[in-house]
């Protein structure tokens, strides 16, 4: 049998458990606690939180006991509204925002909540993005053309508007990459669904011109080709979103274009 | 290494740069692709990864005169931000933003932002509030819109463009302070790298603050939990001025509760405001514009409602915005993001039923004061537009001043777009790529470093969170939709009250990696200073003007408030001094001319 030495810090202990309030409508949440500076083992610490005196979004919770329990309690935030990507992690397994999930909507009566799994842990429930922001951008998310620019704008017919719905509004949180066993294991060499979300976001714009080298770019057996449609993109993107289907179509243009 | 108050050593690390920009929201990210396409060396220090920034947020979209739609002269869109601003605003710099608005938004469509389009393939534009054909005759269709996410389209694509241009990006990096020199000159900034504990010291000869408004000042704000004004507080730290802080816009339509915004574009595209008697009450304050007046004007309509005992829900305290009479396709089409938020925050369905909505804080038209190139000014010597060398701002922060006393909807996207290029044309103007730098100054980092220190090892009674919220309470009880002398002196007590209090802070986690509890202190210290030049502001002025409405002074009062107020705070003796800066009652060349004040009606 395989043997398998995991890495310092891989497995997690039994946390805190902080005080409970004393209201009526009090939820547990459980959180996964790891800080760099102690070198400690990473832990899952207790938190009870009086829902009567706290808004309904699983943020408003973690914010509730970053203000009343425990300040040291580590994670992004910024919008608040779903709309700026920072507050992705995983809560009750499902990679999602942390701003736009309800309470009542995990069901049991422990939340539990994990960093985006797979990721480097910068501390607490924030993760190391960067290698997910480069592939990002080795993508080229900017407009391609040759032709002279116009005077005005580029024309554009709502049609061909209309194909870059459900790609633009990509919040690049994360959920879906992180979510992607592919991704799991060849995070290095596989662009990961988000990045291909945007390559195909930018080679479906009827303005761009260099469809053929992007997909040059992408014509390797792992940057695109390790996506074995297993959907979890799909399932995990908080806005609704298909990365799963972005990606079969660039496997169909690259189809296309040997045929 | 250098010495922390407390003796602990903290490691520091040097960069020099031709141009350092704080800040990645569109603002910041315009200028930082203007520096580096004129061949500056440019840094962008961001505390939240670009595409984060508030301009996300940003959603019914961004003015200019194209003219798609019908007829429209960029003349008329000054018009009308003339009126917008209660004629607060700087007419030279009005001029400039209205002349250059559509030459920036062509650009920002030839980067690839996927704006909505018409029929024939142009840049779709929509209705928005104050926006007017032929001075105030007619509806101008002059925002262009990329669905209800016109923010978001913008910023992401921005950040693609300075990709594109091989930006060097300092993410994560929480800016301190600014470095100045005894001549008064900004040399730099002092940031914290967030993921690694270290200080940084970046060299520039030039600084751009682009680092947004401090909405996080009141308790409910459409504004992100990182709208803290770091750039204002660093300005005040630095000895320099803020002006017009006293006027903060309450957009309308913040999602009763959640505080979450609904765009204005939702009353552009045909929706519209009811009380509990079921009455667009909006006719009756704005006969001519409706549900489409300027925000201060609906605002305070919409308050004077629920004063009146019309409000709705259990309470009384909030208004219906309807759009179940639209028709679900031009919904899904140009409002799909409200329709998603109005779910999650209200769990209102808007094909079927209204939204709850209630004034919510939204923009500050106050900032650091600039002229239309972005360099930051002071009044110094008797000269009002005294140039501080080394220094630009731009965006919210910044206060131009183009939006006065109230911001035109689609006005600030606009705004960050057509002043980021301005500042980075005058750095290609005003710069020499890779000049030499001289020293640092002995101790220019000292303020930054003791700062931090003093809050890293605060080990008061009082936590942070605890402060921030009776700040956040005494803003919005005393400093809110309407003001009057009695209040406003009661929120010019409780602020102090609050700041002296906060000698008492405390702060739990000691240490430097992704230390947020550290964050937020800074951030509530820059914010508790601007709460109280927001405070003072509003009690001294004393007459009614845009948003900031006095109830015991209602008229506007041209004689003698017809200027900027500026006002400087000594950290140490707490004291706000406040001055003032002459309106520039000019315009920029001789194709307009100076639009003279009158009664302003919707």
């Amino acid at each position: 049998m395989a043997q398998f030495t995991l890495p310092k810090n891989s497995q997690y202990t039994e946390g805190k458990a902080w005080p409970k309030p004393s209201g009526k409508n009090v939820t547990a949440f459980r959180i996964y606690r790891w800080n760099p500076d102690d070198g400690a083992k990473p832990r899952i610490d207790t938190y009870y939180v009086d829902r009567d005196d706290c808004g309904p979004m699983v943020l408003d919770a973690l914010i509730w006991i970053k203000n009343k329990v425990d300040s040291t309690l580590t994670f992004r935030r910024s919008c608040r509204e779903g709309i700026c990507g920072s507050c992705a992690m995983n809560i009750m397994g499902q990679n999602t925002l942390a701003c736009t999930l309800g309470i009542d909507e995990c069901n049991g009566d422990t939340v539990k909540i994990y960093p985006l799994p797979h990721m480097p842990v910068l501390k607490d429930l924030v993760p190391d993005l960067t290698n997910f922001f480069a592939q990002h951008a080795a993508v080229e998310p900017w407009l391609h053309t040759e032709t002279p620019q116009p005077e005005k704008e580029w024309r554009q017919s709502p049609e061909e508007r209309s194909k870059l719905d459900g790609l633009y509004e990509c919040i690049l949180c994360a959920c879906c990459s992180t979510s992607c066993p592919s991704y799991w294991w060849n995070g290095d060499k596989f662009l990961g669904p988000a990045a291909l979300l945007q390559a195909y976001r930018w080679l479906i714009d009827s303005r761009d011109e260099s469809t053929g080298e992007r997909l040059d770019a992408l014509h390797d057996p792992f940057k695109l080709y390790r996506c074995h449609t297993i959907m979890n993109c799909t399932n995990a993107c908080p806005k609704g979103l298909n990365p799963a289907k972005a990606i079969a179509e660039i496997k169909k243009m690259m189809v296309e274009r040997v045929v | 290494m250098a010495q922390g108050t407390n003796g602990n050593a903290y490691k520091v690390i040097d960069h020099t740069f031709d141009v350092v920009v704080v800040g990645a929201g569109g603002a910041g990210l315009r200028a930082t692709v203007g520096c580096s396409q004129a061949g500056l060396r440019t840094a962008c220090i961001s505390k939240v990864f670009p595409t984060r920034s508030h301009t996300v947020a940003a959603q019914g979209g961004i003015s200019a005169s194209l003219g798609n739609m019908g007829p429209d002269d960029w003349r008329w869109h000054m018009y009308d931000t003339v009126k917008g601003s209660d004629w607060l605003g700087d007419q030279d710099a009005i001029e400039y933003l209205c002349r250059n608005a559509p030459a920036a938004v062509y650009e920002l469509e030839h980067w690839g932002v996927p704006f909505s389009r018409t029929e024939e393939g142009k840049i779709y534009q929509r209705p928005f509030g104050g926006m007017t054909t032929d001075y105030g005759k007619g509806t101008a269709q002059r925002t262009c819109a990329a669905a209800d996410r016109t923010g978001h389209a913008i910023l992401h694509t921005l950040y693609g463009e300075a990709l594109r241009n091989q930006t060097n990006f300092f993410i994560e990096y929480f800016a301190l302070d600014l470095m100045m020199n005894d001549e008064g000159r900004c040399v730099g900034v002092v940031a914290l790298d967030m993921t690694t504990g270290e200080i940084h010291r970046f060299r520039a000869h030039m600084t751009i603050l682009a680092t947004g408004g401090y909405g996080r000042a009141y308790f409910s704000a459409t504004s992100a939990h990182t709208c803290t004004g770091d750039g204002n507080a660093m300005v005040l730290r630095a000895g320099l001025p803020l002006q017009d802080m006293e006027f903060v816009q309450f957009h309308p339509t913040g999602i009763y509760g959640a505080g979450c915004l609904i765009t204005e574009g939702a009353r552009g595209e045909g929706g519209y405001l009811t009380n509990s008697e079921g009455e667009r009450f909006m006719e009756r304050y704005a006969p001519s514009a409706k549900d489409l007046a300027s925000r201060d004007v609906v605002s305070r309509a919409m308050t004077m409602e629920i004063r009146g005992g019309r409000g709705v829900g259990k309470n009384k305290d909030h208004i219906y915005l309807h759009l179940d009479h639209l028709d679900p396709k031009i919904l899904h089409e140009r409002l799909p993001g409200i329709s998603e938020s109005a779910k999650i925050f209200a769990g209102v369905d808007v094909t079927k039923e209204p939204i709850p909505v209630l004034p919510t804080v939204h923009y500050n038209m106050g900032g650091i004061p600039t002229n239309y190139h972005g360099e930051v000014l002071t009044l110094k010597d008797g000269n009002p537009d005294t140039v501080v060398p080394g220094l630009m701002a731009l965006g919210e922060a910044a206060c131009v001043s183009v939006h006065g006393a109230n911001r035109l909807g689609s006005n600030s996207l606009i705004d960050l777009v057509v002043f980021g290029r301005a500042a980075g044309l005058r750095c290609a103007e005003i710069m020499t790529p890779n000049e030499k730098h001289s020293d640092v100054p002995k101790g220019a980092d000292e303020l930054a470093l003791s700062r931090l220190d003093k809050f890293r090892y605060a080990n008061g009674s009082t936590p942070t969170a605890e402060l921030r919220l009776e700040m956040q309470k005494t803003m919005q009880n005393n400093c809110a939709v309407f003001r009057t002398g009695e209040v406003l002196a009661e929120g010019k007590e409780l602020i102090h009250k609050v700041w002296n209090a906060s000698a008492d802070i405390k702060v739990t986690d000691r240490s430097l990696i992704w230390n947020t509890d550290l964050m937020e202190t800074l951030e509530f210290d820059n914010l508790i200073g601007q709460a109280v030049v927001t405070m003072e502001g509003a009690l001294n002025r004393q007459e009614s003007r845009g948003a900031h409405a006095r109830e015991d002074f209602p008229d506007r009062d041209d004689k003698t408030w017809m200027k900027h107020t500026l006002s400087w705070l000594d950290d140490t003796s707490h004291k706000a001094t406040l001055d003032y800066r002459p309106v520039h009652t000019y315009t920029m060349s001789n194709e307009i001319q100076y639009i003279e004040p009158k009664a302003r009606v919707y």
